[in-house]
């Protein structure tokens, strides 16, 4: 059942994208995980990247960051292919967090953080008034400045991620990637730090995250791209793009969706096996267009 | 959440015309006193021996204000010895910061990573097995120059083999670890079934020793060791990142790839030197990053710190082989008595977390 989704207006505007994947495919060894996929990173919006487990998410923010050469196809930043850049400009220009990343026991946060001004930084100019100045900023956006002087390890997973997204803010860059920043998060801390990643939108920041969990991504993001075995499903405006079907179709997952009480996105409820009434147990419930 | 009134304590900066760094006083005091230590301990090693010379005239002699009998002893006789201590304690020191800070370990060093006895290994076979290739090696290069070709070719194995799509710092722990067992068998066999007068030549380079050390091996040393600390220091500042792991790194704009290569290399190489230089004195290249990160208070090796740390170790060690023991014993089998109880300390504390 080849159902074709249109990408939303939110996707839209080739020449303006500061980030895109032109024709690119990936892989690991011999095994090809993302085939011939094109993709643009809209600016100043929040973009999501949604897909099951091995899908390809991470591989594709990974590849848009530069962590990995794709072996046909090119990633464009700012215009320009981003392999022929010194890695030293691509990240004065685009700040990257990375899955679960972890720091040397006993590294203070506002070394952590200060390590963040290093693209801009020489073996000559290795710290300055200006490097501070920025660094306390990003402490204070993200709310870790009375944490400075602690060990990164001694803190709690919520405030954890927050330093290290200050790490990534300190680096001065307006275009974010970060690879599930929520996840090992209780669902209060998550909300958290999307609320900081808004803020950052709100200041005029372009954000690409991988999340897993799809309630908060159709929250929190302007742009969804829904990813499968290596190709995009769908891309759009969440209201656009989730559906019924489209989950069914992408993760196999019989769900229903509704109207969110709290805003204006589209909420989906899961239905398994346990504790669902008989009528939603419906075999055919997929078929039948919902929400 | 933002908005609060606490200043951050991010690290104040100091400018020296177009140089800046961060102002770490600490990290600063604690590297001068290491250094002040290690001089005077130095001072102390030179001064003391059969013919005991005080440490005014010790240091006076050094400074070129000595008495000519004095000036014999300690510049001809009895500085190579403390130098070549001096020298292989900073290689050692700075290759274990190195290996330790690349693998994300406290259990990486150069020991561990099959880089000591593979040379051990390279050395008793050219003593023991004597014949025509054997002799004409020995002679070309000498001992200490196979020894040395012997660890870097042990060192390069073991990357070869722990390389998968990278360098996993645990994989190259296991790797070191087997090929050095490996290694070890070989010598091990190699000296039973060897001539015992062969096995007493042997045994030098399977203990760490200073003793007989001529001015011709610490200059060679001090050299190469000189050379790849400069290396190091220029590589240094691509390195901070790389603690914080490889995709962090590749984030802030560093080619991990090329520089942890480098820095693996130039690790590889002090090690090298250092066990050209003494034979492979165990545990120093462990134990000294580690002490200095706690003197230090740093989270991770400091470069400079622990090869000053590894430099009074070995002098110290020496010290003590030489006169605190009823009979003169190898400087390798006191650093061993040291790393061994501090290896476990580590695999405890590690265990515990």
């Amino acid at each position: 059942m080849a159902v074709e989704y249109v990408a939303g207006s939110a996707a839209g505007g080739g020449d303006t994208a500061r980030l895109a994947a032109r024709g690119v495919t990936v892989g690991y060894g011999g095994r090809v995980v993302i085939d011939d996929l094109d993709v643009v990173v809209p600016p100043r919006v929040i973009t999501t990247i949604i897909g099951s487990n091995g899908c390809g998410k991470s591989t594709l923010l990974r590849t848009l960051s530069r962590l990995l050469k794709p072996t046909r196809g090119t990633v464009v930043l700012d215009g320009e292919d981003i392999a022929g850049l010194r890695t030293r400009d691509v990240a004065r220009k685009l700040g990257l967090l990375p899955q679960a990343p972890v720091a040397p026991e006993g590294l203070t946060v506002a070394d952590l953080v200060a390590r963040g001004r290093h693209p801009h930084q020489s073996w000559l100019r290795q710290w300055s008034s200006d490097d501070a100045a920025v660094v306390e900023r990003a402490l204070a956006m993200t709310g870790v400045s009375d944490l400075a002087d602690r060990p990164v390890d001694a803190l709690s997973g919520g405030q954890r991620q927050r330093v290290w997204i200050s790490m990534t803010l300190a680096q001065g860059t307006d275009l974010l990637l970060l690879d599930e920043p929520t996840t090992y998060l209780d669902l209060a801390h998550a909300i958290d730090v999307l609320d900081l990643v808004d803020d950052l939108h709100e200041s005029g920041c372009t954000v690409v995250l991988v999340l897993h969990d799809l309630n908060l991504a159709t929250r929190y993001s302007d742009n969804l791209i829904v990813m499968k075995a290596g190709s995009i499903l769908a891309q759009g405006h969440p209201r656009d793009v989730i559906t019924a079907e489209l989950l069914h179709e992408a993760f196999g997952l019989r769900a229903k969706v509704i109207d969110d009480p709290v805003g204006d996105r589209p909420l989906i409820v899961p239905i398994g096996r346990a504790h669902v009434r008989p009528d939603q147990l419906d075999k055919d419930t997929v078929q039948v267009r919902l929400g | 959440m933002t908005g609060t009134q606490v200043k951050p304590s991010v690290a104040p900066g100091v400018r020296l015309g177009r140089v800046s760094f961060v102002w770490r006083p600490w990290l600063v005091c604690v590297t001068l006193l290491l250094a002040a230590a290690t001089f005077l301990l130095f001072c102390l090693s030179i001064g003391v021996g059969d013919f005991p010379i005080g440490l005014p005239q010790v240091i006076a002699t050094i400074l070129g204000r000595g008495e000519q009998v004095d000036e014999f002893v300690i510049m001809d006789l009895r500085m190579p010895r403390a130098l070549a201590g001096c020298v292989v304690g900073i290689a050692l020191g700075m290759s274990g910061a190195i290996t330790q800070s690349i693998a994300r370990n406290p259990l990486a060093s150069p020991d561990i990573l099959g880089i000591t006895w593979g040379a051990g290994a390279v050395a008793v076979f050219l003593v023991t097995v004597s014949g025509g290739t054997a002799t004409a090696v020995v002679n070309s290069v000498g001992l200490s120059g196979a020894a040395l070709a012997g660890g870097l070719g042990t060192g390069l194995l073991v990357y070869l083999l722990a390389w998968r799509r990278g360098i996993d710092g645990f994989r190259l722990i296991l790797i070191g670890l087997s090929v050095s067992a490996v290694m070890e068998a070989i010598t091990t066999w190699l000296l039973v079934t060897a001539d015992i007068r062969d096995v007493a030549r042997a045994q030098a380079w399977l203990v760490g020793s200073l003793d007989n050390r001529s001015w011709d091996d610490v200059r060679v040393a001090l050299w190469c060791t000189l050379a790849l600390a400069a290396v190091v220091a220029g590589v240094a500042f691509q390195f901070k990142p790389l603690h914080l792991g490889d995709d962090v790194a590749a984030g802030l704009g560093v080619r991990y790839t090329v520089v942890r290569a480098v820095l693996l290399l130039c690790a590889v190489l002090l090690a090298g030197v250092a066990v050209s230089a003494a034979g492979p004195v165990s545990f120093v290249a462990l134990v000294a990053p580690q002490v200095a990160m706690r003197l230090a208070r740093c989270p991770t090796p400091p470069l400079v710190a622990s090869g000053l740390t590894g430099a009074l170790l070995l002098i110290g060690a020496d010290l003590v082989a030489r006169t605190a023991l009823p009979m003169t014993l190898p400087v390798g089998v006191v650093t061993a008595a040291i790393g061994g109880p501090f290896l476990v300390y580590l695999l405890v504390r590690a265990n515990l977390r």
